[in-house]
């Protein structure tokens, strides 16, 4: 089942046709950028932080065979089960084996990307498992039916009344009501219940350290929490990229995380699991999924840095005016661009093309990849490999051409600006997706390199 | 098979790894306040906690008679054994669940994030924290630590099976991102300061 290229476009054109609600997700979004500014600005050692996190992230990409040993061996020593899985769908048999193990056929989980990655949640009801999302947002979108349209704000797309709705229909609270404070007690309650009947309770898992075979979870809503206390058995899945060297860098990337996401200085809760209970059974499962091929790919591999704090969606110009069911993959937004490719170059050609390639991204991204870089690098990338949109494609190879032809590049440079003043329906087409809902700019009366001719004969230097 | 993937994973990633680059030393980072008590208060309340300053566990036991009167409370501390109910049975987590409040003692807090560390010698049980209505945590005003650096640095390497930072009482923003306190966990947090006289 193969997806058309024009995917994004397309998406982004029906998440377009609200206007209202497109604006009221910009602005949503960019609040919070705005408050992750705040609590950058806060710390004066922010740039140093961002440079150390960055560092310590490419030493762990540069041992990263080495430290996973060190993790399973030391993890083994503390009591917890290790397994490994090549793939999502390896990723999938381990946990139905576990539950399998325990007969146990409903389970709580708390956030984790990467299992909407394996997509484990379709895999496990199609086997008769009963999956319940405990972090409201997520529990929010799975009454949905939909996917989380972002990594840190899973519902961020949906409007308190359509929350009121579905909880009307799924919680049976009162039809109409959509005050936050009262659909959350409500989920409160709702999902109370669930925790404590449930034998088994599945987390992500946001740093796991080599050094001592322990790995951190952070929720502002302590729903990993109340699942993994309350159960019988705990499954923490994790990416390999996941693992820091030593413990005291959790300081380092603590710091960072949530000021980053929401403004906030820290979680509320950041838990550390070592060992399981007396009482307990702790797995913890190794995922590649295409990590270590990422991994291999110099230009790309910076990406496994990634410590999914969101920011780079909430500066997006892109993502706030598309929504992230645009992207059509787990992770929305300029890092889900760059990591959805190396998973599947002809299914999601068409995300490196849905950038401005402002920049923006790779300004706040607390571990400093170099987002927009890859992201251009991708669509040269795509394009070779002859996965490139088509639309897109002509307009690369001409781009490439013009910038290889400095004669070529001033000329199309003048008839550009002479094409846009009289034909603007060739530019402002069908062809150029992400201008169709507004105006391209005027075009400057004088170009670049007229100007800096001009300039520098009226210094002396020409 | 489970022994295969594990093999053919870290081969892998061993062929396709860069070049070693050194791991970086932590610096230390001054804070920019001074009084990391006064940076601690000022940021617990922010995220919605409520902060006490006391000098001793007698004053704890009047405020919280005073707030909690009768309700169930559980504590694992000694000097607040009068104000655990008696007659009930707390044998494993589940038993919790209708609790009213929890106090912990904790090890040490954060001033620049108003986060309490709190190990697991310290609670009963893992989930007591989490399953409260309500949460108190008590901590001696003198383990305050500036930043999240100074932590680690007390935490070290030490041992212990799980442990917690704690910062403000359960929350969530996911409706239209309105802030909401008591998500899953308690509601409220009070956090008591002890700097004996
Ligand atoms: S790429 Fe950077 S900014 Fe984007 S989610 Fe990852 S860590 Fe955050």
């Amino acid at each position: 089942m193969h997806k058309t290229i024009a995917e994004h476009p397309t998406l982004a054109d029906k998440f377009n046709q609200d206007e209202e609600r497109v604006n009221w997700h910009d602005e949503t979004l960019w609040w919070v950028r705005a408050k992750r500014d705040k609590a950058a600005h806060t710390l004066p050692e922010w740039e140093d932080l961002r440079n150390l996190a960055s560092q310590i992230k490419h030493n762990v990409l540069s041992n990263l065979s080495e430290y996973l040993i060190q993790f399973e061996e030391n993890a083994l020593k503390n009591g917890i089960q290790v397994h490994w899985a090549a793939d999502a769908q390896e990723h999938n048999a381990i946990v139905k084996s576990i539950l399998q193990k325990h007969g146990v056929t409903q389970i709580v989980k708390s956030k984790s990307m990467l299992t909407e990655e394996c997509h484990l949640n379709d895999y496990l009801q199609e086997e008769g498992v009963e999956v319940i999302d405990t972090d409201l947002g997520e529990r929010i979108v799975q009454l949905a039916q939909e996917p989380p349209s972002h990594i840190v704000l899973p519902c961020i797309h949906k409007k308190k009344e359509e929350i009121g709705e579905l909880f009307h229909l799924h919680l049976g609270t009162p039809a109409g009501n959509a005050d936050p404070q009262f659909l959350t007690e409500a989920a409160r309650l709702h999902l109370r219940e669930k925790f404590l009947t449930r034998k088994i309770a599945l987390t992500g898992v946001n740093f796991a350290v080599a050094e001592t075979g322990e790995f951190v979870v952070c929720t502002n809503e302590g729903n990993a929490d109340m699942g993994a206390h309350l159960a019988d058995v705990h499954i923490a899945c994790m990416g390999i990229e996941k693992l820091i060297p030593l413990r005291q860098h959790l300081g380092v990337f603590l710091r960072l995380l949530t000021r980053s996401a929401t403004g906030q200085p820290i979680t509320t809760y950041s838990s550390h699991f070592k060992k399981p209970r007396p009482d307990q059974e702790m797995h913890i499962v190794l995922v590649d999924n295409g990590r270590s091929r990422q991994l291999g790919r110099k230009d790309f591999r910076n990406s496994l840095k990634c410590i999914r704090c969101g920011a780079c969606m909430n500066t997006c110009p892109v993502y706030r005016r598309s929504g992230g069911h645009s992207y059509h993959n787990a992770i929305a937004g300029p890092i889900g661009s760059i990591l959805a490719p190396n998973l599947d170059m002809k299914d999601y050609a068409d995300l490196p093309f849905a950038s401005t390639l402002c920049g923006s991204c790779s300004n706040v991204c607390p571990v400093k990849i170099d987002i927009h870089d890859q992201l251009y690098k991708w669509r040269q990338v795509l394009v070779k490999e002859g996965h490139a949109p088509a639309a897109k494609k002509a307009a690369m190879q001409g781009m490439a051409f013009t910038f290889s032809h400095p004669a070529f590049y001033r000329m199309a440079g003048k008839t550009g600006k002479w094409f846009m003043k009289t034909t603007p329906f060739m530019v402002n087409n069908n062809f150029n997706p992400w201008y169709k809902q507004r105006d391209m700019p005027e075009p400057p009366k004088e170009s670049f390199h007229d100007w800096y001719k001009k300039n520098r004969k009226e210094n002396g230097h020409g | 098979m489970a022994m295969g993937s594990r093999e053919k994973i870290l081969e892998a990633v061993k062929r396709n790894q860069p070049e070693n680059t050194p791991l970086p030393t932590v610096p230390f980072f001054e804070p920019p306040f001074t009084d990391s008590v006064r940076k601690f208060s000022e940021v617990v309340q922010a995220i919605g906690g409520e902060v006490h300053q006391v000098s001793s566990y007698a004053e704890i036991n009047t405020i919280l008679k005073k707030e909690f009167g009768t309700k169930t409370i559980f504590s694992s501390a000694k000097e607040l054994a009068e104000l655990v109910q008696t007659g009930l049975d707390y044998k494993n987590a589940h038993a919790f669940a209708d609790l009213e409040l929890a106090v912990v003692e904790a090890n040490l807090a954060v001033a620049e994030n108003g986060a309490v560390w709190v190990t697991e010698d310290l609670i009963q049980e893992r989930a007591l924290p989490f399953i409260a209505q309500h949460l108190a945590l008590i901590i001696p005003a003198e383990t305050i630590v500036p930043t999240m650096h100074e932590a680690y640095g007390k935490i070290g390497t030490l041992d212990y099976g799980f442990a917690t930072f704690i910062a403000g009482p359960s929350k969530t923003a996911d409706i239209e991102q309105s802030l909401v306190l008591g998500a899953h966990g308690p509601k409220s947090l009070l956090v008591f300061l002890i700097r004996p006289l």
